[in-house]
């Protein structure tokens, strides 16, 4: 039996823990507020709130219901449109029919729910992060202008909002129903979670899986990495950084030690699909995935990073650059999980770029990062991924010795430039042509130097001389 | 007015078709499609998928008792494959099962054994090859032989425009079950429930008056559910037909973007005349449309292209020809614009063209040619009030054009990383189904006896606010509040014979009807008003809901009225039928006036370009656009910022890509991109021109739902504009979306002059 909370009302249920969360909302529940839009985690017509108690206060996500098996919410508090209702409108709904945010009205429960995490969340209200928190929302009819303005709207109605007892503020200001306030004790009473063990097949947050398979999972159990508190830690001490598999792209954004290290990491994460699915979407299932333009494996290549493997009681440490020995052909074994990843601080200066047709909430056609170590003009260490331009994640390795020892110079950059299109086999694709994938990772490669050393490189000296 | 529908929306009570409560023993349809795009069947083995659980029937073209064909315009498509394959996501089968688990899963398990022929996926090539949907048509006006040699300037050129992908957020659907005596109800997401009545009858072989169809809206619809709705519709209706069973079909995405039509793709060719000061003298084009795999509404799509080849501009010789080319891809068919858009690409492709050749910003040679009132368009008519270069004039004065195109020049002079880039856009586009016989409506008004009112035409609400401005028609003839007044479901059994809620005309015509409705009930209810207070029905009026005699309130209200007239046995019901007046259209001579009106506009768009990356911004799009005497401000600014953004995409990310084969590379949403919240415009302003509006529109309140979709080809000139700034060099050749790729590659094309 999995036990959850749906809105105001407990459930238990014996489907298999990896059925999905929207076919329980809308055919098991008969909740039709939530709507399937696409089943892939790109429209947003499906998001829901899930909810947990961290420090003592409630904390609400946006997810995608559509690639979410039950078993990821089981002892939490779901959230559909209907548990958001009330006699009146609430503020958030309220500026969307002031400011005619709706056409078909299809997508607008998904955006209201959205827009309701922003509400809850504990940071203080702007209008960016209200935004940012329908970053996954996708709307054909309006053009998101009267999506923008209600937004705006919305951030003016949380002036004043409470960051600290931010659930009592929103009930008190109808921003919310009253039995919000009781959910914290309500979890506290539902049956403690099943047992799962590292013996089963592991879903992190399913957002590639279920894309993949659904079909297939979804009458099945499974052992999912949420359960296992062991790998859900980010520690920054004695020159490394340990970061348990279990870490999402959320996760990364909100720790301050991790975001201490990487000053504009928001910019850079921002690149990566949308808040829904950052929101759980686990490191470990972006590196095991292997897409070989999967960006957190490009982000960690760049840091030269190693994780740990584990099976029952043996471990072994290899570095993330060795994992990849094919198209979708790794270094592990039957049983193998991830548990850790680990670098070493300092690391220079990093840079992450990635283009795709479209910025935002896409796959990269390419994708790539850099941290670099420069004294006196002179290039330290470079480690230098890329993605997109080969059957897997690629570390630059012939590129990255070049630039070793060498003086940071657009010369310098342009020679590097001709080894690694030499070790680069990108292949033509609906994300580019191999004309394009060359010149754009040429592109992006020019575009670290830029970003990070203004001063010395620029674009003109650096396509003047190519 | 805020639309009718957002309480209902907001708290996600509204109700589409899969929200619709299943009744008892419902089964659940998944369709079986071609994998190949094009052959033929050698065998089908449904053995092993009728043996999987749940699993009821499988049903084919056998199964079919009446006609196996939906094609609307000519009877040239198969609702199920009986032998050839003509595009990838053809139906050969329906698998019907207990749960849709089941049977997608059982799907899955038939064997099909084919031969594969070779596809035709281009347009030029299935023209070259003889395969047409029909005769090419061709539009003259002038003499262009004879004109050329008073051309100081002659261009010629290409100019491609790729498809689109509707993107619906809801996908197709219908659920159809079982009435008495072989009747048959269909829920569908439609934007023709007769289409859907009609054909479904055809396919069964029995009466429309044995199926009912009814809408309650449409999770979007943009032309993609005008003809494509029907064969889902169809489907299960055979299916309850066959079982005498409720039966469900609701298309995931990716059968929905495999097995459905988009925009059509066209490939053109342009020649353009210019005298020395910069009037276009002739005009030439051959257009060729991918019209897919069967005829669905390429020919009048085409027949679109055709009436806005010349776009806003005044061209004395013309001609253009358009080819309705068969192609092995999914049949494309409507979609906001209806072939508008890709014909004014091609003369704007041309114009662009022309002003590059000639150093000059495009706009001089725009504004130098701009409809005037009396202007005799290539098919024949003339225009009515037209506010093209008073449009102009606001825009350019308001917006201070020169200082924009200063700083525009100023930032690229000073920047290498980025440039700018800026376009205008003018639209000129044309209201009515251009074949005359689609533009009557109905209306169905019933006053209950305690005042309330019930409203039904053959409008489909799906987001447009179809419903809402209905709403305002009867609240307005009747001035009564707006909730003594209901909206009903669109059902073929209240209204019929409807036209398709299409060419931006729902409101119009259905608005127009609904107001002959209300003002026979008015005039009765005046009548009645009358004879109580012994004055002449002239002398009775109503506001707010109180009656007035000779201006002075009674003290009867609406809801006495109402009983009084019951009680006299008035007739509370009205049935009112309106036609378009005026229009007609000749296609032997490819002349006449096909348009009730046309709508004006101008768009300003400025864009950024990131010459490192090759990826760019929409800084501001500004817009003055003829709304005529706009009845809901709300609603059409609405529509025009929707329209715009759903043209930019088309003109910049949504990039569809079949493989030589026929298959479709990017059917998923992972692999189609439509805007999202980042990538719009910045800004978006946009200003009512004055504009006196025109008696053919609903309260003088113009058609709003195509026309701005246009203005999203200004963003394709602007990023242009802005790479020649990097590259100027470039030989850019029109071939929309301009996707980031393109950018990237126009910016370091070889020939750039550092390199
Ligand atoms: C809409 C959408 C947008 C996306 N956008 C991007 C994007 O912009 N960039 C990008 O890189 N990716 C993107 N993705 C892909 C996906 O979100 C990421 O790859 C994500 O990191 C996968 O993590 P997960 O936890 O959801 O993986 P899951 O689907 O749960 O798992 C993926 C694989 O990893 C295995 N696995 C998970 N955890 C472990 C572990 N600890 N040890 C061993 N094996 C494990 C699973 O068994 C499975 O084989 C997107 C996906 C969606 C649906
Ligand atoms: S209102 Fe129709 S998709 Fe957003």
């Amino acid at each position: 039996m999995i036990e959850f909370i749906l809105n105001d009302k407990k459930v238990a249920t014996p489907l298999p823990n990896g059925s999905l969360l929207l076919d329980f909302i809308r055919e098991n529940q008969h909740l039709t507020g939530t709507k399937i839009g696409c089943r892939e985690g790109d429209c947003g017509a499906c998001t829901v709130l899930v909810g947990e108690v961290k420090n003592g206060q409630m904390s609400y996500q946006q997810i995608p219901s559509c690639l979410t098996p039950i078993g990821n919410v089981e002892g939490r508090h779901v959230v559909t449109i209907e548990g958001l209702n009330m006699d009146e409108l609430s503020p958030a709904q309220q500026h969307f029919v002031d400011e005619a945010s709706t056409q078909c009205g299809f997508c607008t429960p998904g955006f209201v729910v959205s827009l309701s995490q922003y509400c809850l969340s504990q940071d203080a209200p702007d209008t960016d992060k209200a935004i940012e928190s329908i970053s996954g929302n996708i709307c054909r009819c309006t053009g998101y202008k009267p999506i923008e303005r209600a937004a705006d709207k919305l951030t003016q109605s949380l002036a004043g909002k409470s960051t600290t007892q931010t659930v009592d503020w929103l009930v008190q200001n109808n921003f919310l129903p009253t039995y919000f306030k009781d959910i914290p004790n309500r979890l506290a009473r539902l049956a403690p979670k099943e047992k799962t063990n590292f013996g089963q097949q592991i879903i992190g947050g399913g957002t590639d899986l279920y894309v993949q398979k659904h079909e297939e999972l979804v009458t099945q159990d499974f052992d999912f990495v949420i359960n296992h508190k062991e790998l859900k830690f980010i520690k920054v001490a004695n020159n490394t950084c340990t970061i348990g598999a279990g870490i999402t792209v959320t996760d990364l954004l909100e720790s301050k030690d991790f975001s201490g290290l990487f000053p504009d990491l928001a910019k850079h994460l921002k690149l990566v699909s949308s808040a829904m699915i950052r929101n759980v979407s686990t490191l470990a299932g972006n590196f095991v995935n292997a897409s070989p333009i999967g960006d957190m494996t490009a982000f960690f290549l760049a840091l030269n990073a190693q994780i740990t493997l584990a099976k029952d009681h043996q471990k072994r440490i290899i570095f993330l650059k060795h994992f990849y020995k094919g198209y979708k052909d790794l270094d592990k074994g039957e049983g193998e999980i991830i548990t850790e990843i680990i670098f070493n601080i300092p690391f220079g200066k990093f840079n992450f770029e990635k283009v795709s047709k479209r910025t935002h909430l896409d796959i990269a056609s390419v994708n790539s990062a850099a941290s670099i170590k420069i004294k006196n003009g002179i290039i330290q260490e470079a480690h230098i991924s890329a993605g997109g331009i080969g059957p897997i994640p690629t570390y630059l390795s012939d590129t990255c010795n070049f630039l070793n020892n060498k003086e940071l110079s657009p010369t310098t950059i342009i020679e590097a430039n001709n080894i690694l299109q030499k070790e680069i086999s990108p292949i033509s694709d609906v994300r580019g042509s191999v004309e394009y994938k060359r010149l754009l990772l040429r592109q992006l490669f020019f575009a670290h130097f830029i970003e990070l050393y203004p001063e010395t490189i620029s674009l003109s000296n650096l396509i003047l001389q190519s | 007015m805020k639309n009718i529908d957002s309480k209902s929306h907001v708290t996600g009570k509204s109700i589409y078709l899969d929200d619709i409560p299943t009744r008892q023993g419902t089964l659940y349809a998944a369709v079986f499609s071609s994998p190949i795009a094009h052959g033929w069947i050698e065998s089908i083995d449904f053995a092993q998928a009728f043996a999987m659980p749940g699993v009821v029937q499988i049903i084919s073209h056998k199964d079919i008792p009446g006609e196996n064909q939906i094609g609307g315009i000519f009877p040239d498509e198969e609702l199920l494959a009986k032998k050839e394959l003509h595009f990838q996501g053809q139906p050969i089968a329906v698998v019907i099962a207990d749960t849709e688990q089941q049977a997608f899963d059982a799907r899955k398990k038939i064997i099909l054994k084919f031969t594969e022929r070779k596809a035709i996926v281009d347009a030029r090539e299935a023209q070259a090859q003889n395969s047409l949907i029909m005769p090419p048509r061709t539009f003259r006006k002038g003499d262009t032989k004879n004109a050329w040699k008073d051309c100081t300037y002659i261009f010629e050129g290409r100019a491609k425009s790729n498809g689109q992908e509707h993107l619906y957020l809801e996908t197709q659907g219908a659920y159809a079950y079982p009435l008495e005596n072989g009747n048959i109800k269909i829920h569908s997401s439609t934007q023709s429930p007769t289409a859907v009545q009609r054909t479904t009858a055809q396919v069964l072989n029995i009466g429309m008056h044995h199926i009912e169809v009814d809408v309650q809206r449409l999770g979007g619809g943009f032309g993609g559910k005008e003809d494509q709705a029907t064969p889902w519709a169809v489907m299960a209706a055979l299916g309850v037909q066959v079982l005498n069973k409720p039966v469900k079909l609701v298309l995931n995405r990716i059968d929905d973007m495999r097995m459905t039509g988009k925009r059509h793709p066209y490939d053109s060719d342009y020649k353009i005349g210019l005298s020395k000061d910069l009037k276009i003298l002739a005009f030439e084009a051959t257009m060729y449309q991918n019209a897919g795999a069967a005829a669905d509404l390429s020919p009048a799509i085409l027949g679109r292209s055709l009436f806005h080849s010349t776009n806003s501009y005044f061209i004395p010789n013309t001609k253009v020809t358009a080819y309705s080319c068969k192609t092995n891809l999914p049949p494309n068919t409507a979609f906001r614009g209806f072939g508008g858009p890709q014909g004014m690409f091609v003369i704007e492709s041309a114009l662009a063209h022309a002003a590059r050749e000639l150093k000059i910003p495009t706009y001089k040679i725009q504004h130098k040619n701009l409809l005037k009132t009396g202007d005799e368009l290539p098919y024949g008519q003339k225009i009515e009030g037209g506010i093209l270069l008073q449009i102009w004039k606001n825009l350019v004065q308001k917006f201070d054009l020169q200082s924009i195109e200063n700083q525009i020049d100023t930032f690229n002079k000073s920047n290498t990383h980025f440039k700018k880039g800026f376009s205008l856009m003018p639209v000129t586009f044309g209201i009515s189904f251009t074949k005359t016989p689609m533009n009557q409506a109905r209306a169905l008004v019933h006053i209950y006896s305690d005042g309330s009112i019930g409203i039904s035409t053959g409008a489909i609400e799906m987001g447009q606010g179809v419903n809402t401005k209905l709403l305002q028609v009867a609240a307005q003839v009747f001035s009564v509040s707006a909730n003594k007044i209901k909206l009903e479901s669109t059902n073929t059994t209240r209204v019929a014979n409807t036209s398709p809620t299409a060419a931006s005309t729902g409101a119009d015509l259905n608005g127009k009807a609904l107001e002959m409705a209300c003002n026979a009930l008015l005039a009765r209810l005046k009548t009645s008003a009358g004879k109580s207070f012994g004055v002449s029905p002239d002398d009775i009026s109503i506001q707010d809901e109180i009656i007035y005699q000779n201006g002075i309130a009674t003290s009867m209200n609406w809801t006495q009225l109402i009983d009084q007239a019951f009680l006299e046995r008035v007739n509370l019901t009205e049935n009112a039928h309106y036609a378009t007046p005026v229009i007609h259209y000749d296609m032997s001579i490819e002349k006449g006036i096909p348009f009730a009106y046309h709508v004006y506009g101008l768009a300003l768009t400025e864009v950024t370009v990131d010459c490192l990356r090759g990826t760019y911004e929409i800084d501001t799009v500004k817009i003055v656009h003829d709304f005529g005497k706009s009845m809901n401000p709300t609603i059409d600014f609405g529509q025009v910022e929707g329209a715009l953004v759903q043209g930019i995409g088309w003109m910049t990310m949504e990039e569809i890509r079949y493989n030589d084969q026929g298959r479709l590379l990017s059917g998923t949403l992972s692999t189609y991109k439509i805007p999202d919240i980042y990538s719009v415009p910045k800004e978006i302003i946009i200003n009512a021109a004055q504009s006196e509006g025109t008696d053919f529109a609903i309260l003088k309140s113009k058609a709003v739902g195509e026309p701005p979709l246009m203005y999203g080809i200004g963003t394709y000139f602007a990023i242009n504009q802005a790479v020649m700034a990097f590259n100027p060099k470039a030989k850019l050749s029109a071939d929309a979306p301009f996707t980031v790729e393109k950018v990237l590659m126009g910016l370091y094309a070889a020939d750039h002059p550092d390199r």
